[in-house]
């Protein structure tokens, strides 16, 4: 079964800005794959449309559960299947200590007691956190709290992971720390990122989104490497960087 | 940003001691409620009952030191009283008569008494929420407020509060750098307009902050409730326990209204 299957998907703002012309994607069970594309390409509305949060025409399924923004149930489960970890962990982490904000999450699906104890533990566990649980978000530094962010998403054991510029404001240690974190785990990834050598590192897959449609869906490294369709969509790589040179 | 960036203090941290002593441990719900009666029975004592005043200060230095907090410390953190003071100390002076004289100065007699009235019971006031918070995390607090069923809406605006408080002082802060790397420092009233479009600015960044957690809450399944999960409880001996502070308060008053 299909993790994510987004078909015809298409979206205007009420001010009547069309941000999403019949967007059509999906994603294998396991599979890991970037969403490129500029600024103002519609990459954040995308992602709110996949849980829920807006909801334009066309369909979205997570997992084979079609979704349903009239019914409160259906939303509620989609969300649970489709955790996002937003691009600022302040934003996300909303609790006053690491742990509360990891039951955030499970504890809106119903887990109490010991089970959400565990469930949050195995969660920062994951992220390698674990013993910062008592900590106030402020107390940690950038990287760490980008990776608490990700727990708060792992404890409800979505189905996908939807990670919104997960390397942005990164040192170069914490962005190496989280990408073996997510090669860690064993989840569908989408990964909304203007970082080319990160999407090159951790999806075997890219899809371009430009003017609200997928323009291009192929290998990241063929992506990487047409320079007719790089330049096309401004997209760049860092100075010096070749992506033959990556085996 | 960088890695290593780390917030500022969160409100309230800096004013927990740490310590381990019996009034640091009891559960903070209790503590809450002992504090609230005993300041509740202080308050309806009449202030021309001196003896009384007497023994409610005795009280609440003796748990100052059975909380060993260092006595210069709560006394530095009683400035905030000083608004309070400074009212009490005009009272004499702006009350109307029967005038009486004390030291060659003409003052209100009703104004003298509710000026010591005032000072007697802010200052009560002030040293048990000393003792409040420095013994309890501003955290257990809020869990304590929780537990005594002050209205969930209340508490959450006071958890958010916490944790953003933190986030927006150094939003500020940063905003104060880029101004001043640009070469402005606010002098006088010509400057207020910069500061009036600073705060503008931070409200407007705070407002949509709150739009993007509301967001992420909603990802979360959110539904309009925040999980209220207990960490503390309290057994029955521990309210025996607490119950002695406002029977002591009422002992020193029944005393206080027979000397």
């Amino acid at each position: 079964m299909k993790s994510l299957k987004v078909s015809n998907l298409a979206f205007a703002y009420p001010d009547g800005h069309q941000a999403l012309f019949g967007v059509n994607l999906e994603l294998e069970k396991g599979e890991r794959v970037a969403v490129l594309g500029p600024n103002g390409a519609g990459k954040t509305t995308l992602v709110l449309h996949l849980n829920g949060i807006l909801s334009g025409s066309g369909d979205v399924e997570v997992a084979g559960l079609r979704l349903d923004s009239n019914d409160k149930n259906n939303l509620l489960e989609i969300r649970r299947r489709v955790g996002i970890v937003f691009q600022d962990p302040d934003d996300q982490l909303f609790m006053p200590t690491v742990r509360e904000d990891v039951e955030f999450g499970p504890f809106n699906f119903g887990l109490r007691g010991e089970e959400l104890k565990n469930r949050v533990d195995w969660a920062l566990n994951q992220v390698k956190m674990l013993e910062f649980a008592d900590k106030a978000p402020h107390h940690l530094s950038f990287g760490q709290r980008r990776r608490v962010a990700l727990a708060t998403v792992l404890a409800m054991q979505p189905e996908i992971l939807i990670m919104d510029e997960p390397s942005s404001n990164l040192d170069p240690a914490s962005r190496r720390e989280l990408a073996e974190i997510v090669k860690s785990l064993d989840i569908t990834v989408l990964m909304v990122t203007h970082d080319l050598p990160y999407a090159l590192e951790l999806c075997p897959r890219a899809v371009i989104l430009s003017g609200g449609v997928i323009v291009s869906d192929k290998s990241t490294r063929e992506i990487l490497m047409d320079e007719k369709l790089m330049n096309e969509y401004r997209l760049e790589l860092p100075a010096g960087f070749d992506p033959k040179l990556i085996s | 940003m960088p890695d290593s960036h780390q917030h500022g203090h969160q409100i309230g941290d800096h004013l927990f001691i740490h310590r381990h002593t019996y009034i640091h441990d009891l559960p903070p719900h209790l503590k809450l409620v002992a504090a609230f009666s005993f300041l509740l029975i202080a308050v309806l004592t009449p202030a021309s009952n001196y003896p009384s005043f007497a023994g409610y200060f005795a009280i609440v230095f003796a748990l100052i030191i059975a909380a060993k907090l260092p006595i210069g410390t709560a006394l530095k953190r009683m400035v905030v009283e000083i608004p309070f003071v400074i009212f009490a100390v005009l009272m004499p002076f702006l009350g109307k008569g029967p005038f009486i004289e004390i030291a060659g100065l003409t003052v209100s007699e009703p104004g003298l008494n509710a000026g010591i009235s005032v000072l007697l019971k802010s200052t009560l006031g002030v040293l048990i929420s000393i003792l409040i918070s420095s013994t309890t995390n501003v955290r257990d607090i809020l869990h304590g407020l929780a537990h005594l069923k002050v209205p969930a809406l209340l508490i959450n605006i006071a958890t958010f509060m916490l944790r953003y408080s933190a986030v927006i002082t150094d939003e500020l802060h940063r905003m104060k750098t880029a101004r001043e790397s640009r070469g402005f420092i606010a002098k006088g009233p010509r400057d207020w307009k910069i500061v009036a479009q600073v705060a503008g600015a931070l409200f407007i960044r705070s407002y949509e902050r709150g739009e993007r957690v509301h967001l992420a809450m909603l990802s979360r399944g959110f539904n309009g409730q925040m999980p209220q999960v207990s960490h503390s409880s309290a057994k029955a001996s521990h309210w025996l326990q607490v119950s002695v502070l406002p029977i002591a308060a009422l002992f020193v008053l029944l005393i206080g209204m027979y000397l």
